[in-house]
């Protein structure tokens, strides 16, 4: 059977991208911009402004000099690309094969051998995706074509038909212009030097004349579109859902029926992910009941999971939330997220159990099913003097301190969540205080040791500096105490308790 | 009557097996550095298979304790297990557990917001293997309580510790020890300025199958020092009224 190819060339992707997400934009000229040797250079252009005469590739100053109303959004790199593997898994519908087109990142190839009738013939099935792309938002041209050149060469500049019957691609080359060709500039340069406006005025050229002047690659382009050289598509890959169904017999109402299904469930998951190296990170399950109602709870584990009996246990504290009504009828079991397993270490060498242990992730699985990821701190040092930020919070249970803990300066053991007022009497400023009145108790300081001074992080918040003691009192109970800014007669100075030491 | 007291001595011996503590011929390895104190407990051993009570009813006591308790944790980390400290309202500053030779990141801080959680969690706790201890503040502790504790400890072997805030100091629980630790003024060489090691007052108030006493235990750095002579030191004398650091 004679291939056939489908050339889907988006004529403005981020524009049409761009109009969809914000749809108040289609009155205002915009155009994308992204930096390049220190100027902003546009990328991309909406359709309004290309009728204002802003082309890709000016600089966003002298566009926004012609049309004054313009609006100039960030590029990112990387955007086009993510869009277009979008789209493509989209059209995995209409064809096995699609690849995203490598030379202009500007459109879709897809291989539609065989599938055309489906939808009854190729210009019904042109006329379809064109019309399902266009009321999405996308503006699109299509070519249907023997290879993946020509049809790539017909969607961007044919100007008869996009429908290039079988056999007749080359006919159809040979008015294109050479870009057509999907050649690069140098070339481009040549040949237009030259005097080559149309493919057909080289084509009949011998192939040794060609490719002394232009290279290899240029008939390797010239072979590709005519069909005589293979021309392989990278096909998109659409990443595997992990997803199993349990219908039941009768409806389930019990506990202990669901949690056989859950087990079932999780018993053809488990081996799934298990011959995939995957686990499970977040698992969704679905219950549809009798009554037409849908039922779902949740689950999430900190480390990569496909233990049976692991995932069971985080479920069955959720069993509770899942209200069986009259009955489920279905079980749905969605896994959004899968991570690698990293493969478990034999017990042999492990003399040494830490946070990575399997026995302590799954207790915080537990507790995060049970009580909420949030109750679960882990702390890191951050590199700041200020007591309060000294301490930096991870969610990450195996991430290291960039850091040593800083020994060179006493810290309380408890810290007061606040710091809170006391009344004092020091005899000589800049010394520790001789008594101080904490809820309603004097304390006598007998040893005191001091100041240690910690200036405020002024480019994160403007207060005073503070001059840290360490007192013990008479019967040997030892505080944190400080004065917020300096011994002055005119600006207020005040004292606090903020920790007590061991 | 020679087999009837073999036969005594025998379930003794058993008795102590099931609640956790080692025969005295494992002893001597075992020691985690309490010094006299290990001497209190049956066998001369520290019972890691059992739950540890701290009365704390003030901040100041609260704080010995966690420094105590930090000093006990770095003996039984020592290979590289981590802990879990659960609390419904937590003061414990982490930086300030390096001070104790416990790595602060290797500590798991669960803030809960009811004891019931408390509770739950450090009975799931207890029965994880892979850590070494298990903290945890809470404000009472009933016996069937305490009991569920016990019962998790001795399955698996983790060590636990519960800060106890009431004031009842005698409320039954299963317990294998009940401690007091209440701060002591710090002794520096005479003439020196500023302040000593941390010390503290140790009681044991109750020790299954031991002998309950009382101690001063001082952190010298890197370890537990019992201080034998507790000299009498006065606070500041007149004449030396800039002793400050």
């Amino acid at each position: 059977m004679q291939r056939r190819f489908v050339s889907i060339w988006f004529r403005q992707l981020l524009a049409d991208w761009q109009l969809i997400r914000r749809p108040e934009l289609s009155a205002v000229p915009f155009v994308f911009a992204a930096p390049d040797h220190g100027r902003m250079m546009i990328t991309a252009v909406s359709p309004l402004a290309g009728e204002a005469g802003i082309e890709q590739g000016m600089r966003a100053a002298d566009a926004k000099a012609i049309c004054p109303g313009l609006e100039v959004l960030d590029d990112k790199p990387g955007r086009c690309e993510k869009l277009l593997r979008g789209l493509a898994e989209w059209c995995i519908r209409y064809a096995p094969v699609v690849a995203i087109d490598e030379f202009g990142k500007d459109g879709l190839l897809l291989e539609v051998s065989g599938c055309p009738h489906l939808w009854g013939g190729e210009r019904e099935y042109i006329k379809e995706i064109v019309s399902r792309l266009k009321s999405k938002g996308y503006a699109v041209r299509l070519a249907i074509a023997d290879t993946p050149g020509a049809a790539w060469a017909v969607s961007r500049f044919g100007k008869v038909t996009p429908l290039i019957p079988s056999g007749e691609h080359a006919e159809a080359l040979l008015p294109l212009v050479p870009e057509a060709l999907r050649l690069e500039e140098t070339v481009l340069a040549k040949l237009r030097k030259l005097g080559f406006y149309q493919i057909k005025s080289f084509i009949g050229m011998p192939r040794s004349v060609l490719r002394r002047r232009f290279g290899e690659g240029f008939l390797l382009r010239l072979a590709q579109a005519l069909g005589t050289e293979q021309e392989t598509l990278v096909p998109v890959q659409v990443p595997v859902a992990f997803q199993e169904r349990l219908p039941c017999l009768e409806p389930i109402r019990t506990r202990t029926a669901i949690e056989i299904a859950i087990s079932k469930l999780l018993e053809s998951l488990c081996t799934k992910l298990q011959t995939e190296g995957k686990g499970l990170r977040k698992g969704i399950l679905t219950g549809y009941r009798l009554d037409g109602q849908l039922v779902q709870v949740a689950i999430g584990t900190n480390a990569a999971s496909h233990s049976v009996s692991h995932l069971l246990k985080l479920f069955k504290l959720k069993i509770d939330q899942l209200r069986p009504g009259l009955g489920i009828e279905l079980f749905i079991l969605d896994v959004p997220k899968v991570d690698d397993v990293t493969p478990e270490q034999e017990a042999i060498w492990t003399a040494k159990p830490g946070l990575d242990d399997q026995s302590v992730i799954r207790l915080l699985d537990r507790v995060a099913g049970k009580v909420g990821p949030q109750v679960i701190h882990r702390y890191l040092p951050a590199t700041h003097y200020w007591p309060e930020r000294s301490v930096q919070h991870t969610f990450s249970v195996t991430e290291k301190p960039a850091t040593d803990w800083r020994l060179d300066m006493p810290r309380p053991t408890e810290l007061l969540p606040a710091p809170v007022a006391i009344e004092v009497m020091a005899l000589i400023p800049d010394h520790p205080p001789r008594f101080f009145i904490y809820k309603g108790v004097q304390h006598q300081v007998v040893k005191a040791d001091g100041p240690e001074r910690i200036e405020r992080e002024w480019w994160l918040d403007k207060g005073e500096h503070r001059d840290y003691y360490q007192v013990e009192d008479e019967q040997g109970r030892r505080y944190w105490l400080f004065r917020s800014g300096h011994y002055d007669s005119e600006k207020q100075f005040k004292w606090f308790i903020h920790g007590f030491f061991a | 009557m020679n087999t009837k007291s073999e036969l005594v001595h025998k379930l003794q011996q058993d008795i102590l097996m099931w609640q956790g503590l080692k025969p005295a011929s494992a002893a001597c390895a075992e020691r985690i550095g309490l010094g006299a104190i290990e001497d209190a407990f049956p066998g001369g051993v520290f019972p890691k298979r059992g739950i540890h009570e701290f009365i704390t009813v003030f901040p100041e006591d609260a704080a010995a304790s966690d420094g105590f308790i930090a000093g006990l944790l770095a003996a039984l980390m020592k290979d590289g297990a981590a802990c879990v400290w659960i609390s419904t309202a937590r003061r414990l500053f982490p930086a300030a557990l390096s001070t104790f030779n416990v790595a602060p990141e290797r500590i798991i801080f669960m803030d809960v917001s009811t004891e019931k959680d408390a509770l739950w969690i450090m009975e799931e706790a207890l029965r994880c293997e892979g850590l070494a201890a298990v903290v945890a503040e809470v404000d009472s502790l009933s016996l069937i309580e305490s009991r569920r504790l016990q019962l998790a400890v001795e399955e698996s072997g983790v060590t636990g510790f519960i800060l106890r805030k009431d004031a009842q100091r005698m409320a039954s629980t299963i317990a294998t020890a009940r401690w007091q630790i209440s701060p002591l003024p710090s002794v520096l060489e005479e003439g020196m300025p500023g302040l000593g090691f941390p010390r503290w007052r140790v009681e044991l108030l109750k020790v299954r199958n031991g002998l309950p006493g009382n101690w001063v235990m001082e952190w010298a750095g890197d370890g537990f020092l019992e201080v034998k002579r507790v000299l009498q030191q006065g606070g500041w004398k007149a004449d030396e009224n800039r002793q400050i650091g």
